[in-house]
């Protein structure tokens, strides 16, 4: 019964356990040669997805992802995972730097239109940006309900129940499909891409869906100035003293 | 369980009666303790404690899927891929189709590889001898070499001569991890299936006895050994030549050596602090061992990348006119490739390894370094290596210590943050991370050995020899006494616990495939 498809964007970063060091020219960090992998809160909503899909509630998963060629291990990565079609929407290289949420939600939307998906799931938020906007954006742009920080997925029929994790608690929604849910920590835990799934996964990645999508141009609304390391604002850190109570 | 038992003593039975509630929850391996006195379980390996008597393992699948290859290589560091491009280079222009699969245990090629380095061209050339077209990252060629003995303040120059190993001219610095990164783009250019971040864990062998392949790493187990629920077991990858080219103590090669004797007539190999640096036999029934594994590293000319690729070439080409000769006949189902030993005895390597071979012996007399650089001066620069004499070394390194009462502590002055750093921050940059919840992959083949005879008589070295930290010696929470912490995370695969160790009691086994240090272009 299940005819809902769902898809899935994920995004291509530099690992967590990297120690990042800034450019001398401050313009960014160094990206060359260092390693990169998907980020984790991208894997949690591929799980997701493949979970809905084991349950038979999602029939087709789709995972998208913007940037340069590289993004193509990542989808790769999602392919293994479960998901059945990938799509790289390509950015060279010298202009992935600029691409921001918004145009990240804009590709998604027309991409979620014109796939005719009734589910878009996201990580809440990329570990290098920090953003925590792509998800709210795209449904913005789709003018589709969203559930963001979901800590539990529940499909019902035509509606999703969502929990989040919100400041004061958890909150239970009610959306109507289609919607976009962003996925917060404890959603699951993500299974591993084992190698029989990414040998199988290299003849799917080539045959489907990589062209790159012909979506919106890519205008950059803002533009990195610098980056660095914080200041050292040169204040001591008061001594914690050992008090029994 | 009950069969164990029988061999304890007295009181340690009278022990586990009293235990005997948690009897049915402890596996296996907590049957080794000898003594009446609580060893804390250390090690949670599945290597050590074994899962079929497992109850938390009941009823998981341990079934594997399998893929078969024509050639597996194991490691995919310069000799490794050196010996699958050359393998595909051959298919190409014989027009045979030969599948070639290499796993590598880092998250991407050239994460683990660490060298200077000063790279003699040589063997790289043999590989691509249009290198420069291609774009090969060798951008920086040797112009000066300056040798000198440091003292505290001073710098006594050396002269180099032209033909001492020293001399670097024709050679060139280069990012020995970016230059193998290269090399990984080029073999899956070429055709090599190369499948970074999954570790070879298991060497599986026929019912001959030959080597029938590697099974990659299980997934999903937890510290204690207990199964996640996304657990997975690995994948076979079945071959008709499994080349193991793991670098320094590989721990596959380890079984190896024990299993097929491939040592019984070599010296013990030394190293510098485990990562690199007498040459075992090389090949077995179904596999042979490349690169610095065996280890092929000149050691006064301080190189083994090029005689690292040239055994890995020479695999390459036996194992290719094996594979493709129409009248084949093994005795064995793995293919036993006699002639790569035979043709790196033939080749340059061995050669120059012959002429260099009493250089590094010869620091172990009364002089030190200073007999062996007269030692060096005298034969290798004008006799060439040519005498007679083989000389030994003083045995294994582990067997190397003396006990700590016999031996005065260094005082090691603070690190100054300038020209030297702490341990624990120097760690962090080599950006090496594991998987948490998994079992310690420093397996130890017995719990109560590290306080019992490291830390008795040798004051526990295993804190001062591993260079990220790994082992602490932290006081017992009640009571005096120490016991060891096994800090795995902050491990770097340098393998100086399994070399190094007195009692030879730490059995390094690869983790979870991806994790390690990250080393960009080292």
């Amino acid at each position: 019964m299940a005819e809902l498809r769902a898809l899935v964007a994920v995004k291509r970063v530099i690992d967590f356990a990297v120690k990042i060091r800034v450019k001398p020219d401050r313009t960014g960090v160094v990206t060359d040669g260092v390693k990169h992998s998907m980020n984790p809160f991208c894997e949690i909503a591929v799980e997701e997805a493949v979970r809905l899909k084991e349950k038979k509630l999602v029939k087709e998963i789709i995972a998208v992802s913007c940037g340069p060629a590289q993004c193509q291990e990542t989808i790769r990565t999602a392919l293994a995972m479960g998901a059945d079609r990938g799509i790289h929407v390509e950015v060279p290289a010298a202009e992935a730097d600029r691409l921001g949420p918004l145009q990240v939600a804009r590709v998604l939307a027309k991409l979620a239109e014109k796939e005719k998906v009734d589910l878009v799931l996201l990580g809440k938020q990329a570990i290098d940006d920090d953003c925590n906007q792509t998800g709210q954006m795209t449904a913005g742009f789709l003018d589709w309900p969203q559930g963001t920080f979901a800590s539990q997925v529940t499909l019902e029929g035509d509606k999703v129940k969502v929990e989040r994790e919100i400041d004061g608690g958890l909150e239970t929604l009610r959306l109507k499909l289609p919607a976009v849910v962003t996925a917060d920590l404890r959603l699951n835990e993500p299974r591993y891409a084992t190698l029989p799934n990414i040998m199988g996964a290299g003849p799917k990645a080539s045959a489907s869906g990589n062209g790159s999508a012909d979506v919106a141009p890519m205008e950059a609304g803002c533009r990195r100035l610098g980056q660095g390391r914080p200041v050292n604002r040169g204040l001591p850190c008061a001594e914690s003293q050992e008090e029994e109570d | 369980m009950l069969l164990p038992l029988a061999k304890l003593s007295c009181p340690a039975y009278q022990c586990f009666h009293a235990l005997k509630i948690k009897k049915d929850y402890l596996p296996l391996c907590a049957t080794r303790w000898s003594s009446t006195s609580v060893v804390p379980r250390i090690t949670t390996h599945y290597t050590v404690c074994p899962r079929d008597k497992d109850k938390r393992w009941e009823g998981v699948n341990m079934e594997r899927f399998a893929e078969e290859a024509d050639v597996v290589i194991v490691g995919a560091g310069p000799a490794g891929l050196s010996a699958a491009i050359r393998l595909k280079q051959l298919a190409t222009k014989q027009e045979k189709d030969i599948r070639v699969c290499l796993v590598e245990k880092a998250a991407q090629i050239g994460a683990h590889t660490l060298s200077g380095a000063c790279l003699d061209p040589r063997g790289f050339e043999e590989l691509f001898p249009d290198w420069k077209e291609k774009g090969a990252p060798l951008n920086t060629p040797v112009t000066e070499d300056r040798f000198g003995i440091l003292t505290e303040k001073y710098r006594i120059p050396v002269p180099i001569l032209p033909g001492l190993p020293m001399n670097n001219h024709g050679n060139y610095i280069v990012r020995l991890g970016h230059l193998v990164s290269w090399m990984g783009e080029q073999a899956e250019s070429l055709g090599v299936e190369v499948y970074p971040g999954y570790a070879a864990a298991e060497v599986l062998f026929h019912e001959d006895g030959s080597v029938k392949g590697v099974a990659t790493n299980d997934v999903g187990i937890q510290k204690d050994g207990a199964p996640k629920t996304t657990f997975e077991r690995g994948l076979e990858l079945h071959a008709k030549v499994t080349i193991f080219a793991e670098g320094c103590h590989g721990h596959l090669a380890k079984q190896l050596y024990k299993k097929f004797d491939l040592r019984a007539n070599c010296e013990p190999q030394t190293y510098g602090i485990g990562l690199k640096e007498s040459i075992p036999k090389l090949t077995f029934p179904g596999g042979l061992l490349i690169g610095c594994s065996p280890g092929f590293m000149n050691v006064p000319k301080i190189k083994g990348t090029h005689t690292a690729m040239k055994s890995g070439i020479l695999a390459a080409e036996s194992i290719f006119n094996q594979l493709t000769s129409e009248n084949l006949q093994s005795k064995t189902t793995g293919l036993h490739v006699t002639e790569y030993e035979d043709n790196l005895k033939k080749s340059w390597v061995w050669k120059e390894l012959y002429t260099v071979r009493n250089i590094r012996p010869s620091c172990h007399g009364i002089l030190g370094v200073y007999g062996g650089m007269i030692y060096t001066g005298i034969f290798y620069w004008i006799f060439r290596g040519m005498e007679p004499w083989t000389l030994k070394h003083k045995g294994s390194d582990s067997d190397q210590l003396k006990p700590a009462k016999d031996c005065t502590p260094i005082e090691y002055p603070k690190p100054d943050g300038q020209i030297s750093f702490d341990l624990l921050s120097s760690v962090a940059l080599s950006g090496t991370n594991h998987e948490h919840d998994q079992p310690a992959h420093l397996t130890l083949k017995d719990d109560s050995i590290p306080v019992n005879r490291n830390l008795s008589i040798y004051d526990g070295p295993e804190q001062r020899f591993c260079p990220a930290g790994v082992y602490e010696f932290v006081p017992l929470e009640q009571g005096d006494g120490f016991r060891l912490q096994i800090n795995a995370q902050n491990c770097v695969h340098c393998k100086t616990c399994d070399i190094k160790d007195p009692s030879q009691n730490i059995n390094w086994v690869v983790p979870e495939g991806g994790g390690g240090p990250a080393y960009n272009g080292m």
